[in-house]
């Protein structure tokens, strides 16, 4: 028999606050966290899209200088998150051999890779920090909460793009599932608003080009999405066996109810037109969460706001809940955040387990003229979520075919 | 032209200290870096590297193994300043 898992711990630093409960309350008015990146790097190089979804409080601000100069900013992001989720948690007392860290990223420590090889091309090699390997490499963040919260039971790394911290908290599903843990610290970070990924992702035509209105231009569902918008920060949740939350007397927040992972083997950036993949997923996770189509009643879509993305994602739910999906209420939050890539999975799920905790569904903003082709019931102000058994789901996928999947219920 | 003793450990105060955090006051011609400080070799090298460019002097890596010690540290960047 499975165990249940429970969330009872959330923390995140995003482009709308430092905190989880500004960047809820900031969510739920309908406001967007993207605006214009003020930086000498944009005119510099001639960087073509001008914005992003930014941190709202400098990591400077909440670390000591100490930890700024060790940590790459994605790891800085990681570290402020997992210590808002631990602390909210109520610093659990738990043995370190039963404590694991599953922590990802998309990208890595890109700006401290490519800081070095500024200063190596500029100053020479005995110039290159040396702390620039612990610092660029993508498990530095799970590596840096491990240190933190002094976890021996297994510090680990998901990286698949922007399913990468969807497919962390289902690894610690089913880790805790083992029972070799009690307790995970499951989360995601990205720190990638630097000229060169923003130049890449906009070779590819990914983003947004809307330089003139930064706050509408993530607007996913909408006949007039262009792309995505980058966003940057970290979210992390503490997981835990009921049993666990329950004998230290631990606020729960939701059950974590399953999580699944799947591959689409079909090309390395564009989704699988068909959705099969994705639509696996979607009922993996059902499956180990004990529930049927009938029982979800909302979705966090992944919905980057791109026209092929959008539709794919809405082609694999339809794949899945048939006649049932005008019934499920669906909000794309990525319209207030931006897309925060290897941490955008984390802060979605934050964001699905306060709907079920606080029975209040998010809004996605600029939906102005829904996408007939899209034909989904898209929440665009914050709509009540109350009843029994309430099950609610997060899908992110990534570029290489990655799709994750996870559930939350109602606790 | 020679840097005096307290200049140059005045100096390497500051950089330890942001380097590190540890108070200026407590790096002290007697402390040892590993056993007194809790500086590892990580954080060494970057302030070794920064005392070259503070103090103009050139820190072989062979040389690193000997400064044990703020005072090593100190002596040596005056004798080669």
């Amino acid at each position: 028999m499975s165990k249940k898992i429970v969330v009872t711990g959330i923390g995140a630093t995003t482009p709308l606050g430092g905190d989880v409960k500004t960047t809820w309350q900031r969510l739920l008015a309908g406001e967007s966290g993207i605006s214009t990146i003020e930086k000498e790097w944009i005119a510099q190089y001639e960087v073509p899209v001008t914005f992003a979804g930014q941190a709202a409080v400098a990591s400077a601000d909440v670390l000591t200088p100490q930890e700024v100069k060790r940590l790459d900013p994605s790891s800085q992001f990681a570290m402020i998150s997992a210590r808002e989720a631990w602390a909210d948690a109520g610093s659990p007392e738990v043995a370190p051999e039963r404590l694991a860290v599953e922590f990802s990223t998309g990208i890595g420590g890109v700006w401290t890779l490519l800081d070095a090889f500024d200063t190596l091309k500029e100053r020479g090699p005995r110039r290159v920090l040396p702390m620039t390997v612990p610092m660029l490499m993508p498990n530095g963040p799970a590596a840096a909460v491990g240190m933190d919260i002094a976890a021996r039971g297994g510090v680990r790394t998901a990286v698949s793009a922007c399913a990468s911290s969807t497919e962390a908290i289902a690894n610690a599903y089913n880790r805790l599932q083992t029972g070799e843990v009690d307790i995970v610290v499951a989360g995601g970070c990205e720190a990638a608003i630097h000229a060169l990924p923003v130049s890449a992702f906009a070779a590819m035509h990914a983003l947004s080009k809307r330089n003139d209105e930064p706050a509408r231009a993530s607007r996913p569902y909408d006949s007039n999405r262009d792309g995505f918008v980058m966003g940057e920060g970290g979210a992390a949740l503490v997981l835990e066996t009921e049993e666990h939350a329950l004998a230290r007397g631990a606020k729960i927040y939701a059950e974590l109810a399953g999580g699944a992972v799947t591959s689409d083997a079909y090309h390395i950036t564009a989704p699988d037109p068909e959705g099969s993949g994705a639509a696996r997923a979607v009922l993996a996770t059902l499956k180990q969460a004990g529930a049927t189509i009938e029982d979800v009643k909302h979705i966090n879509a992944h919905a980057t706001s791109t026209p092929v993305g959008d539709i794919a994602e809405y082609n694999a739910l339809k794949r899945v809940f048939g006649d049932l999906l005008p019934g499920i209420a669906v909000t794309a939050t990525k319209s207030s955040t931006g897309h925060l890539l290897g941490g955008a999975g984390a802060i979605e799920a934050i964001f699905t387990v306060l709907a079920l905790h606080e029975g209040v569904i998010p809004p996605t903003i600029n939906l102005d003229d829904q996408d007939p082709e899209i034909p989904l019931d898209v929440v665009v102000s914050p709509r009540e979520f109350k009843g029994e058994n309430l099950l609610a789901i997060s899908n992110s996928f990534g570029f290489g075919g990655h799709n994750a999947v996870i559930a939350f219920r109602k606790y | 032209m020679a840097l005096s003793q307290t200049e140059v450990l005045a100096g390497l105060a500051e950089i330890v200290n942001e380097e590190t955090g540890i108070a200026t006051d407590a790096v002290a011609l007697d402390k040892h870096f590993t056993n007194d400080l809790d500086i590892d070799s990580i954080s060494m090298m970057t302030i070794v590297v920064n005392c070259e460019d503070k103090f103009g002097v050139k820190i072989p890596d062979e040389e690193v193994k000997n400064l044990e010690t703020v005072g090593d540290a100190v002596n040596f960047i005056v004798s080669a300043s």
